[in-house]
């Protein structure tokens, strides 16, 4: 199953984040999710927000200007 | 009586919030955080474009105090909602254009909204009375528990044994006596407690979390509304002033000049939006028009875009000229000398 991507380029923290957590809200326990961002917080951010939510961080992927995180669902949902 | 009680705090990432909401799961209270993003936040915003700001440590210090507590942090974007209070406070604003006591108001407000969508059962906030000259006062805050509607479900545990008994103290959910009496606006008390509590490492207060504070950002802002001739305002508009050096050498319209490459690389992303210059015979910032914009008006937006450049000091420098969507030409303009640059054109 594809991974639901949320593109968060060009926004700057902690809407990023706010993206994630209002698609996550929308998914099942196990599913994919991958953020595109550009904002460096994120980095710090989003895994932030996955452990306080009991969510996985699978791998962040980083570039020159842009940041790729992959995330799957916890067992709580949001 | 519910099982467990359950309560909504709060977290704005400062220690106030984080003590508070620690003080209530001591007493066996299932806690979640919330908190507000209106796009004025100060939280990392500026450190992430500025490119020498990106070493330093950056956290998000609402979720770094709910990782500190073990508990959800729900944060919620009220930018669009949140406009009505910055435009229009009932209760005016502070030193700037802060509408402390409005905020705090339709804060408390929206988590009452969230309380009874999720089914708990009261609100904790970090108040302490005296702490905050508009919005922490002993005559406000039954004026924010009456005006957002929460009344007596709102727990101040900092500050409880000051203020009458909260339904969560007489339905006996909560014991009034391991709470505090906290008051004025010395720190000591809370950092005795947080010591207690094993906190460390928690965010100092540097000015407040909120730009519309800082004296600088509401010149900005007022100049956006005043030139504008309304205060609406978008998320962009608000960004930008973050951003740059803003300059208005004539009434009907400002530059915003990137002070270096993280900011240059930000202002790009407006590239569409705005009339915008960069230098070509040297290396020099992004620079953006903003406002209804004459012939003429280029010209001296090109010598003043080439006077913040590496040229500055050269006899010409070339300028290409973006337009929205229009075609891009070049000028070859004299940088503008500093000294017919007045202070009054910086905003």
């Amino acid at each position: 199953m594809s991974a639901t991507v949320v593109d968060a380029r060009h926004l700057l923290c902690p809407l990023p984040v706010i993206r994630t957590q209002d698609a996550v809200e929308k998914l099942q326990p196990g599913d994919a999710v991958q953020v595109l961002c550009t904002d460096p917080g994120v980095v710090h951010d989003i895994p932030a927000w996955c452990r306080v939510h009991g969510h996985e961080v699978c791998d962040i992927n980083e570039q020159e200007y842009e940041i790729a995180i992959s995330i799957r669902v916890g067992a709580s949902g949001s | 009586m519910p099982q467990k009680p359950k309560a909504v705090a709060l977290i704005s990432g400062g220690l106030d919030s984080l003590l508070a909401t620690r003080v209530v799961m001591e007493q066996g209270v299932h806690v979640e955080g919330i908190n507000f993003y209106t796009g004025f936040c100060v939280e990392g915003h500026t450190h992430a474009i500025r490119k020498k700001d990106r070493a330093r440590p950056k956290r998000n210090n609402a979720l770094w105090s709910a990782e500190q507590l073990g508990i959800k942090l729900h944060i919620i974007d009220i930018i669009e909602e949140y406009k009505d209070i910055v435009i229009n406070p009932a209760h005016g604003y502070g030193a700037n254009l802060n509408p402390c006591l409005d905020c705090k108001i339709f804060m408390v407000h929206k988590a009452r909204e969230w309380m009874e969508a999720h089914d708990f059962d009261f609100i904790i906030t970090g108040e302490v009375i005296g702490q905050r000259p508009m919005s922490q006062r002993k005559d406000t805050m039954p004026v924010i528990a009456r005006d957002s509607g929460v009344g007596d479900r709102l727990v101040r545990p900092l500050c409880a044994r000051n203020l009458p008994p909260t339904l969560p103290e007489t339905e006996g959910w909560l014991d009034r006596e391991r709470m505090f009496g906290f008051n004025g606006r010395s720190r000591k008390p809370q950092m005795a407690l947080a010591k207690q509590f094993g906190f460390e490492d928690y965010a100092q207060p540097a000015g407040g979390c909120c730009f519309l504070t800082d004296r600088q950002y509401s010149v900005k802002l007022a100049d956006l509304w005043a030139t504008r001739g309304t205060r609406e305002y978008d998320l962009d508009d608000i960004m930008l002033l973050k951003v740059g050096r803003h300059l208005r050498p004539r009434p009907n319209f400002k530059i915003i000049v990137g002070r270096e490459e993280g900011e240059n690389r930000f202002l790009e992303g407006y590239r569409k939006r705005f009339v915008h210059m960069l230098p070509t015979s040297h290396s020099g910032p992004l620079v953006l028009l903003d406002g209804e914009i004459s012939p003429a008006d280029i010209e001296l937006a090109a010598r003043l875009t080439a006077r913040f450049s590496q040229g500055r000091d050269a006899e010409r420098v070339t300028i290409e000229v973006n337009g929205k969507g229009a075609a891009t030409h070049s000028l070859d303009v004299v940088p503008l000398p500093t000294d017919e640059i007045p202070a009054g054109w910086y905003i």
